[in-house]
C-alpha cells in the first residue's frame, strides 16, 4: 500500500519505510506499548495533546539526529549518558521555549513536558535507529515515531473532550437540543479511568485492524 | 502530624502516581504480568522514591532555585544585586541524581542486604529511567513541599505505584484462563481494567482531609 503511494517519491525505499512505518503498522503507542507514561495526563482537551505533540515530535526528531551525528564519536560503554544528555538538553529548550511564548499552555502542561525525557519512545528510537543509522533516516525515524505517538495522543484527546466536555478544541459541538432532551456529558472521560479506557479501545481496534494478537 | 498523615493518604489513594497522573506506565504495563515480579519492583520504586524524593528536595533548595545559592554569597540571594536562578536545569540535574542514588543504594544493598539485592535483581537498575520517579521529584518541587512533607510524599507515591502494580498483577493472573478477544489480550484488556481499578481508587477522593 504504501510502495504505491506517489507523494513521497523523492525519497528512497528505506527512508519511506523509515517515516510511514510508525504511523500505522509499527505504532509506538499501540504496538511498540512505548510512552504511554507522559502521554495520557495531557488528553483532557485537544489544545494541549496537540502541543504535546509538537513538543515530542521536535525532540524525538532532533534528538534522533543529533545521535545519529555523533554516532560515530560515542563510545560504547558510556551511550546511554550521553543519549540522555542530549534529549534532556533538548527537552529542556522546548520547555523554555514554551514558557516564553505559551505561558498558559505551558501551565497546563505542568510537569508533563519535563517528563518526556524518561519517555521510553525517545530513547528507545535512539539506541534502535539513529545508533546505526545515518542522520537524514534517523530524523524521518523520528518525525515518523513522534507523528505516529502523536496521532495516539490526540485522538484519545478527540474522544476525551467530545464525550467529557461535548466540545472540539474548546468549540462546543453537541446542539443544545441534544441536551435538552436529557443528554449529558460523561463526567468520568475528564477523569483519569477515562484515558485508560478510550486508550484500551483504542489499542484493540487499531490492533483488530492490523491483526497483531499477543499471548 | 496530622498534616503529614494526610499528605501520605492523599499520595497513596487520591492522587496516586500510576492511577491519576499515569507516571510509570511503561514498567507497569511490562512487569504486571507476573505477582512476584511486581511486588519486587513495587518495594524497589518505594525504596527509591523514598530516597530521591528529599535528595532531589535539598538540590533544588541549596543550589537551582531562585536565590538558593545565597549561602555562597549574599549578592545571588532573592534581594541580591546578581540574583542566580538555576531552575531551568531541574531535570536534567534531577535525573543525573536519581541515576547516582539508584547506583548508591545498589551497592549498599549489595553490600549490607544481599538477599534483598538479589530478589530486586534487575528492577533496581531499571528504576532509573522509570518516570514515577522524576516525576515524584518534579512535583514536589512544583508544590513547594518542605524537606519533611517531600520525604512523606515520596514515601506515600511509592506506596502508591506498590499498590496498583501488586493489585494489577493479581488480576492479571485471575483473568488468565479468561476467554478475552485475541486482539485485546495483552496490553489492551490491561488498559481497560487499569481504567476499572483508577475508577475504584477515586471513590477516595470524596474523603476529606
Amino acid at each position: 500500500m504504501l510502495g504505491k503511494d506517489k507523494t513521497l517519491d523523492f525519497l528512497d525505499k528505506k527512508s519511506k519505510v523509515a517515516l510511514t512505518d510508525p504511523l500505522m503498522k509499527n505504532n509506538p503507542i499501540s504496538l511498540q506499548v512505548l510512552g504511554i507514561c507522559s502521554a495520557l495526563a495531557v488528553t483532557v482537551q485537544l489544545n494541549t495533546a496537540v502541543v504535546m505533540t509538537l513538543a515530542v515530535v521536535a525532540v524525538l526528531s532532533v534528538s534522533n539526529t543529533v545521535i545519529s551525528l555523533l554516532r560515530t564519536m560515542i563510545p560504547g560503554k558510556v551511550r546511554i549518558i550521553v543519549q540522555l544528555s542530549v534529549i534532556a538538553t533538548l527537552v529542556i529548550l522546548t520547555d523554555q521555549i514554551l514558557q516564553a511564548y505559551m505561558y498558559d499552555i505551558s501551565k497546563q502542561l505542568s510537569v508533563f513536558v519535563a517528563l518526556i525525557i524518561t519517555n521510553c519512545i525517545v530513547m528507545g528510537r535512539a539506541e534502535a535507529f539513529a545508533m546505526q543509522n545515518t542522520p537524514g533516516k534517523s530524523f524521518l525515524d523520528g518525525l515518523g515515531n513522534g507523528l505516529g505517538y502523536g496521532g495516539i495522543l490526540i485522538s484519545v484527546a478527540f474522544f476525551r473532550e467530545l464525550l467529557g466536555n461535548g466540545s472540539i478544541y474548546g468549540y462546543t459541538v453537541i446542539p443544545e437540543s441534544l441536551y435538552a432532551a436529557g443528554y449529558q456529558n460523561m463526567g468520568i472521560m475528564v477523569l483519569s479511568p477515562g484515558a485508560f479506557i478510550i486508550l484500551g479501545l483504542i489499542v484493540w481496534v487499531h490492533r483488530i485492524a492490523s491483526g497483531v494478537e499477543e499471548d | 502530624m496530622e498534616h503529614y498523615i494526610s499528605i501520605l493518604t492523599k499520595a497513596i489513594f487520591i492522587e496516586n502516581i500510576l492511577l491519576a497522573y499515569f507516571l510509570g506506565m511503561c514498567s507497569f504495563l511490562a512487569i504486571s504480568k507476573k505477582v512476584d515480579t511486581s511486588i519486587g519492583l513495587g518495594f524497589a520504586v518505594i525504596f527509591v522514591l523514598t530516597i530521591t524524593a528529599p535528595a532531589n528536595w535539598a538540590i533544588h533548595n541549596f543550589l537551582l532555585k531562585e536565590g538558593a545559592l545565597a549561602w555562597v554569597n549574599a549578592d545571588f540571594g532573592v534581594n541580591g544585586t546578581n540574583v542566580i536562578d538555576l531552575s531551568f536545569l531541574n531535570s536534567i540535574i534531577f535525573i543525573a541524581v536519581i541515576a547516582a542514588m539508584v547506583q548508591l543504594v545498589e551497592m549498599t544493598l549489595d553490600k549490607f542486604a544481599p538477599k534483598l539485592y538479589i530478589s530486586l535483581g534487575i528492577f533496581l537498575p531499571l528504576i532509573a529511567v522509570n518516570c514515577a520517579i522524576l516525576g515524584g521529584s518534579m512535583f514536589l518541587v512544583e508544590r513547594n513541599y518542605t524537606f519533611v512533607e517531600s520525604t512523606v510524599y515520596g514515601f506515600g507515591s511509592g506506596i502508591g505505584f506498590f499498590l496498583a502494580i501488586a493489585s494489577m498483577a493479581a488480576i492479571r493472573h485471575r483473568i488468565r484462563y479468561s476467554n478475552v478477544p485475541p486482539q485485546l489480550r495483552g496490553v489492551g484488556i490491561t488498559m481497560l481494567l487499569t481504567g476499572l481499578v483508577s475508577m475504584a481508587f477515586m471513590a477516595f477522593s470524596g474523603i476529606d482531609l
